[in-house]
C-alpha cells in the first residue's frame, strides 16, 4: 500500500512508466478487478462512501455527482465522461504533473470512471500548450488499445471504452464544465445555464460526467485498497492525499503529494523550504488565482476544504502562491485583474464590463494616477461580480484576491495614491 | 457603414484549396466526432500547423469543408487565444505573464526580449522570425519565469538565457540604435 497513491510512480528525473513498467507496478489491475467482480453500481457506492471530493477547485463530492447520471432500462444509451485537464487556473501545476509524470494512471482511472457511468466514449480536454503531456497521453492510450485494456470489450468484460483526445488553444473559461462542453462541440466556450445540469443532458445532449484530472487519478488507489484505506490517508476531516505546490520567493518552489489535514506550515516550511533569502512572508493564496488571501497567521491551519473555508478562503486547487514582502501587493493583484479580464468569456454584462473596469483602474493604481474614489468603485465591484450576480463564477473567483486584498493591503493601496508612482517600482 | 465594409470584403474571400494532407487530418478528427462541427477548432488548428496562421482563404476553406458558415467559424477561431487571425512570425514566444511569473519578476524578462528583438507582445521582427505573445499561466509556477517557444517549455528564465536562446538563433546582440 502507498501512501501516495497519486505519484508513487512519478520520477520526473525520468521518463513516465509506459505500460509494461506500469503493470509491473500492479498497474491496471483494480481496473481487471473491478470489470469482473463490480457491478457499476457498487463501484459507484464505493467511490461515494470513498469521501472524494473533486481536485478541480470546487471540491464537490465525486460520487454525488456521479449519482445524478441517470441509470436503468429508461436512460439514454449514450454518455460521456470527460476530463478537463485544462489547467489554465493562474499559479496550478498540478495536472500536468500527472499527466507528464504517470499517464497510464489517468487511464486507468478513466475506465473506472467510465464504467461506472456506464460511458463507452470518454475525452480528455486538454490544455493546447501542455504538448508533452499530449504526446504521452496519445502514447499511453495506443499502448492500451494494443493490449485491450481500451477498446470496444475490455479484456472480454462486454464493457467497451474509446478515449479521445482533444486539445484546446487557451481560454480560461474552458475549465468552467458547461463551457468546456460547448468547447468540445465545436461552439465558442461561453457556460451554459443550470439546470439542466450535465450529468444529465451534457455533451451533445447526452448524460456527461467532466472531472478533473487529479480527481480521476485518486480512483485507481480506492478500488485496489478500499475506502478504509483511502480515508486514513487523511489526516483531518477530509479523505486522501493532494497535489500540493507551492510557487513565489520560496527556497523550494514544487508540487508534493500531501495528506489532506497537513498543516499550511508543513508545506510551506518544510517542503518548498521557507522563503528565499532575504524574503519574509507576507500573505499566500491557499488554492490558485481564484481564492482569498490568507495571512502568515493561518499557517497553522489544516490543508482542509473545511478548515481553509472556514478561515475565509478555499483549498481550490491545492496550489499556493505565496507573497513576499518585497512585491507590491497591488501589482500583484492587478496581474491577477488582468488575467480574469482577459479571460472573461464576454457572455454575461457584469464579468464582460466589470472586469476590465477593475483592471484599468488598477493600471491607473500602478501609474500612480490613482484618485481616492477609486477603492470606493473597487469595493462596488465585489459586490456587482460577487456569487450569484454573474452567469458562472469566473468573476465571482476574481472577486476573492481582490475583497481580501482590499481589506489586508489597505494601506498599500492608500499608498500608490497621491503618491505618483507605485512605491515598489522596481 | 463599416459593417457594409466588412461584409463586401468578406464576400471577396475566396476558399483556397485545403491540402491532402490537411483535408487528411482533418478527415481523422471528424471520424472521432458525432458532429462536424465538433472539430472545428481541431481543422483551425491542423490548418496553422501547416500554413502558420488562418488566412481568410484557409477559414473559408475549413468553414465549407465543415458545412459551417465562415462567420460561424471565425466566431469559433477569434475567442481561443492560440488561433493566429494574422500571420505570426516563424517562432512564436508565448510568454507567460500570469502570477507567478510576475512575482518571479517576468516584467523584466519581457523587457529584456523586447529590447534585443525590437518588438512588443503582439510584434513580429522584421525579418518575420520572432513573434511574442503573453499567454495566461502556463502551468508550470515553480520554476518560473517561463516561456514556450518551439513547443519546449522554456523554464527560470534568466537575462543570460535569453541572450542564450537568441544569441543560438543568430539574433545580433544590439540592434544598432541604442
Amino acid at each position: 500500500m502507498s501512501e501516495r497513491p497519486l505519484t508513487r510512480n512519478i520520477d520526473m528525473s525520468r521518463e513516465p512508466y509506459d505500460l509494461l513498467q506500469y503493470r509491473q507496478a500492479q498497474g491496471y489491475e483494480a481496473v481487471l478487478r473491478m470489470l469482473r467482480e463490480h457491478s457499476p453500481a457498487d463501484v459507484l457506492e464505493m467511490v461515494k462512501n470513498s469521501g472524494l471530493k473533486g481536485r478541480g477547485g470546487a471540491g464537490f463530492p465525486t460520487g454525488l455527482k456521479w449519482s445524478f447520471v441517470p441509470t436503468g432500462e429508461h436512460a439514454p444509451k449514450t454518455k460521456y465522461l470527460v476530463v478537463n485537464a485544462d489547467e489554465m487556473e493562474p499559479g496550478t501545476f498540478k495536472d500536468r504533473l500527472l499527466m507528464e509524470g504517470d499517464p497510464h494512471l489517468l487511464i486507468e482511472g478513466m475506465i473506472i470512471a467510465a464504467y461506472t457511468i456506464q460511458a463507452s466514449t470518454a475525452f480528455i480536454f486538454l490544455r493546447g500548450e501542455y504538448l508533452r503531456a499530449e504526446k504521452l497521453l496519445r502514447q499511453a492510450i495506443a499502448e492500451a488499445g494494443a493490449a485491450g485494456l481500451l477498446g470496444p470489450n475490455i479484456q472480454g468484460s462486454g464493457f467497451g471504452l474509446d478515449i479521445i483526445v482533444h486539445t484546446s488553444a487557451g481560454r480560461y473559461i474552458c475549465g468552467e464544465e458547461t463551457a468546456l462542453l460547448n468547447a468540445l462541440e465545436g461552439k465558442r466556450a461561453n457556460p451554459r445555464a443550470k439546470p439542466p445540469f450535465p450529468q444529465v443532458s451534457g455533451l451533445w445532449g447526452k448524460p456527461t460526467i467532466v472531472n478533473n484530472v487529479e480527481t480521476i487519478c485518486n480512483l485507481p488507489g480506492i478500488l485496489r485498497y478500499g475506502i478504509d484505506w483511502y480515508k486514513s490517508l487523511g489526516k483531518g476531516s477530509d479523505a486522501g492525499t493532494k497535489l500540493c505546490g507551492v510557487s513565489g520567493r520560496v527556497k523550494n518552489p514544487g508540487c508534493w503529494e500531501l495528506p489532506l489535514g497537513t498543516p499550511i506550515r508543513e508545506l510551506l516550511e518544510e517542503r518548498a523550504g521557507g522563503m528565499s533569502e532575504g524574503y519574509t512572508l507576507r500573505a499566500f493564496l491557499p488554492g490558485g488565482g481564484s481564492t482569498d488571501f490568507l495571512l502568515p497567521e493561518h499557517l497553522d491551519l489544516t490543508l482542509d476544504y473545511d478548515v481553509i473555508g472556514k478561515a475565509g478562503s478555499r483549498l481550490a486547487t491545492g496550489t499556493m502562491i505565496v507573497l513576499d514582502d518585497r512585491t507590491c501587493p497591488v501589482g500583484m493583484v492587478g496581474n491577477l485583474m488582468r488575467f480574469f479580464s482577459h479571460e472573461s468569456c464576454g457572455w454575461c454584462t457584469p464579468c464582460r464590463d466589470g472586469l476590465p473596469w477593475v483592471d484599468a483602474i488598477f493600471q491607473r493604481l500602478e501609474r500612480g494616477e490613482g484618485r481616492q474614489e477609486d477603492l470606493s468603485i473597487l469595493e462596488e465591484h465585489l459586490n456587482y461580480l460577487g456569487p450569484g450576480r454573474t452567469f458562472c463564477a469566473l468573476a465571482p473567483g476574481a472577486m476573492a484576491p481582490l475583497g481580501s486584498a482590499l481589506r489586508h493591503f489597505r494601506e498599500d493601496f492608500e499608498a500608490h495614491i497621491g503618491s505618483g508612482a507605485c512605491p515598489w517600482q522596481r | 457603414m463599416n459593417s457594409q465594409i466588412i461584409a463586401s470584403t468578406a464576400s471577396k474571400v475566396v476558399a483556397r484549396a485545403l491540402t491532402e494532407q490537411e483535408r487528411h487530418e482533418i478527415d481523422h478528427e471528424l471520424s472521432l466526432y458525432p458532429d462536424k462541427r465538433a472539430v472545428g477548432l481541431e481543422a483551425l488548428k491542423i490548418v496553422q500547423k501547416h500554413q502558420g496562421w488562418v488566412s481568410d482563404e484557409s477559414l473559408h476553406a475549413v468553414a465549407d469543408y465543415l458545412g459551417m458558415s465562415a462567420h460561424e467559424l471565425d466566431g469559433v477561431a477569434t475567442f481561443f487565444n492560440l488561433i493566429f487571425r494574422q500571420p505570426v512570425g516563424r517562432r512564436v514566444m508565448l510568454f507567460c505573464d500570469s502570477v507567478s511569473c510576475y512575482i518571479m519578476g517576468c516584467e523584466n524578462i519581457k523587457a529584456h526580449i523586447s529590447k534585443r528583438l525590437g518588438i512588443d507582445y503582439g510584434e513580429t521582427t522584421a525579418d518575420g522570425e520572432f513573434t511574442l505573445i503573453p499567454v495566461p499561466c502556463l502551468g508550470d509556477c515553480d520554476k518560473a519565469p517561463v516561456m514556450l517557444l518551439d513547443g519546449e517549455q522554456q523554464r527560470r528564465l534568466t537575462p543570460e538565457k535569453i541572450d542564450a536562446l537568441l544569441d543560438k538563433a543568430g539574433v545580433p546582440s544590439s540592434l544598432g540604435n541604442e
